[in-house]
């Protein structure tokens, strides 16, 4: 029986043993991967939240993206370095613990989402779609004219964040870091989109009169929303600094921005697993056409654009279409 | 600083705006007349761009590339409007948003594989080289005042269209009620491909001429896209004039500020930190200006009101 559910679990599983069955067979190369997939979605997931859930197509979630990658790369580089990062209101020279960093992060993503939901969520429609791109774009142009860390090249950092004392730069153990991380984020979601906050989300995208006229302002429900989907994102950028080890302004280029977009429209709007099925399909992808052209792509573009003309409802929605007509 | 490098700066800036506007005015028309988001756009000023370095490498005449450039994006304008653009008028934003950013990897990817990675160079023609007195003792680059001289030429040919000529006024019809328009037996479909058509071509032109200054390689279509949503935004979305004024207010702010905030900046701190910090903050200087204008006026300076 396919259901959104069984998909969902299945896709899971399925993963977590993927990842098993490589390290046991020694493909470093695949477990690095299935880690980006999972790193991927949890951005993509994040962005869901607001676009699949409450209709606000954010076209600048790469800020988030980068920003949480920027916060996690400076605290682990100074704290590598012993050099001071801020020296008021008290000394702080970075830290290369992952719990600090992550709390870091989700602060500084959630500050960034405050700022950026206030000023956008007054326009609706296209102009939303501008004004969170012209945000990200802003960011990422200082990224890459503030030559303190890097500017156009980014920088390096040397040694993964080191998490209760497990050995991260072990491939399969910073995937399990991952993939935990995947699970609660996942758990949250589902909690949030069917928790009544969740319905008044999914309420705004039909009708904005009619969610005032049952006494929810909309504004501090989209706000909520865009701050708890900035955070998430930003915990994404957290981990694909640590995975790399390395920090560049293109984390926060409008591409990453729509690629997360492409992740959700894969594998399903509006569907919690939908992020996940979709950065798979993505990264799988690329690895399976990059390996036989360098100009794959071409075929991803007529793909998204088949997909968008013929196939609404991204994969998921096509699986459980099939079974409806079977 | 000197009166002449100020001129100079603001002569450049104005010829960044002309470009600009060259951009923005098709995105604009497409945008307020089928509401239809481009994203491709900037892959149309790639392609214009390179038909103009193809043909001038093959015919060595910048005029010739020059009418190169605005067929060869008009053409695929059209073939690309005819055969998906077209089934996405009636769809929402996401749709429009998706399907024009698989474009732009399709014909990025495509132009790599046909002219490969590296970056291809125009020549200016002897006509237009070298600087010319503007002013009293002050010089200025003869390519850079033609391209000033074009921008010019076409915005008043935009307003003269859009304004006075039957063409015009279905454009303007179209903007209020699509539906409306072809109840009175206004060919929609024509219109909008003919529409699709110009922005293509003129989105071409500004490839080739500014291909001219800089160099013609992949993705250079995607910063100026993103600079022209900029503009469409702040002038109000399907307003010509609009875009016209938004153009040259963008293209001065993002001139003078990259030049001005370092200089000004060195009165307080030290040449250095001035010099990272002004261009740093020079560079982010047009959206900080979006952001102003849109927290003021949430649907752009001529835009209509929303519903």
């Amino acid at each position: 029986m396919i259901s959104e559910k069984n998909i969902s679990y299945i896709s899971l599983i399925s993963i977590f043993f993927i990842a098993i069955f490589s390290e046991y067979f020694n493909e470093p190369y695949l477990i690095t991967l299935l880690s980006r997939i999972i790193i991927f979605s949890i951005a993509a997931i994040g962005l869901n939240l607001v676009l699949g859930f409450g209709n606000l197509i954010s076209f600048g979630h790469a800020a988030f993206f980068g920003l949480g990658g920027y916060v996690s790369g400076i605290l682990a580089i100074h704290a590598f370095n012993s050099e001071l990062l801020i020296s008021w209101p008290f000394l702080f020279n970075g830290s290369n613990n992952s719990l600090i960093i992550w709390l870091f992060t989700i602060f500084f993503c959630s500050l960034l989402a405050l700022l950026v939901g206030v000023f956008s969520l007054r326009t609706s429609g296209v102009y939303f779609i501008m004004i969170t791109l012209a945000f990200a774009q802003m960011l990422y142009y200082f990224a890459i004219s503030w030559p303190s860390y890097g500017g156009e090249d980014g920088f390096s950092i040397y040694v993964r964040s080191t998490f209760f004392g497990i050995n991260t730069m072990k491939g399969i153990n910073f995937f399990f870091i991952c993939f935990f991380w995947l699970l609660i984020i996942l758990f949250i979601t589902s909690k949030i989109v069917n928790s009544p906050f969740g319905l008044a989300l999914r309420a705004t995208r039909f009708n904005l009169t009619r969610v005032r006229s049952v006494g929810i302002n909309p504004f501090r429900i989209q706000l909520l929303a865009f701050v708890l989907s900035g955070a998430i994102t930003g915990i994404a950028g957290s981990l694909y600094v640590d995975l790399n080890r390395f920090v560049s302004p293109s984390l926060l280029s409008w591409q990453m921005s729509g690629e997360f977009i492409v992740f959700i429209l894969i594998g399903g709007l509006g569907r919690i697993y939908g992020p996940l099925i979709g950065a798979a399909f993505f990264v799988a992808f690329e690895q399976f056409f990059g390996s036989y052209t360098e100009h794959w792509q071409i075929f991803l573009g007529i793909i998204i654009i088949s997909t968008v003309l013929f196939a609404k409802g991204g994969i998921i929605g096509f699986m459980l279409k099939y079974q409806k007509n079977e | 600083m000197t009166a002449e490098l100020l001129i100079e700066q603001f002569l450049n800036g104005l010829q960044f705006g002309f470009m600009l506007f060259l951009m923005s005015a098709g995105l604009t028309l497409i945008f307020g007349v089928m509401g239809l988001i481009n994203l491709a756009h900037g892959s149309l000023y790639m392609i214009g761009a390179f038909s103009a370095a193809a043909t001038f490498a093959f015919f060595n005449s910048f005029w010739l590339s020059l009418l190169a450039s605005f067929s060869c994006a008009a053409i695929v304008g059209i073939v690309v409007e005819k055969t998906i653009i077209r089934k996405l008028y009636n769809r929402d934003h996401l749709d429009q948003v998706l399907v024009t950013f698989a474009l732009i990897l399709f014909f990025s990817e495509l132009v790599r594989w046909i002219f490969g990675a590296f970056p291809l160079y125009l020549d200016v023609p002897e006509l237009l080289n070298g600087s010319i007195e503007v002013f009293s003792g002050i010089y200025y680059s003869k390519y850079r005042l033609f391209i000033i001289f074009v921008g010019l030429i076409i915005a008043v040919f935009l307003f003269f269209l859009i304004g006075k000529t039957n063409l015009g006024i279905q454009i303007r019809a179209g903007q209020h009620d699509r539906e409306m328009i072809s109840a009175l037996g206004v060919d929609i479909s024509k219109l909008y491909t003919l529409l699709f058509g110009i922005g293509a071509a003129l989105a071409g032109l500004a490839g080739a001429l500014i291909g001219t200054i800089q160099s013609v390689e992949v993705g250079m279509g995607e910063p100026i896209l993103i600079l022209a949503f900029v503009i469409i935004v702040i002038g109000g979305i399907g307003s010509i004039k609009g875009a016209f004024i938004a153009s040259l207010l963008v293209g001065l702010v993002d001139t003078l500020g990259r030049f001005l905030i370092p200089w000004v900046l060195q009165t307080v701190t030290n040449p250095s930190d001035a010099m990272s910090v002004g261009s740093a903050i020079g560079s982010m200087l047009i959206y900080i200006l979006m952001a102003i204008i849109l927290i003021l006026k949430p649907t752009g300076l001529y835009g209509k009101q929303l519903s």
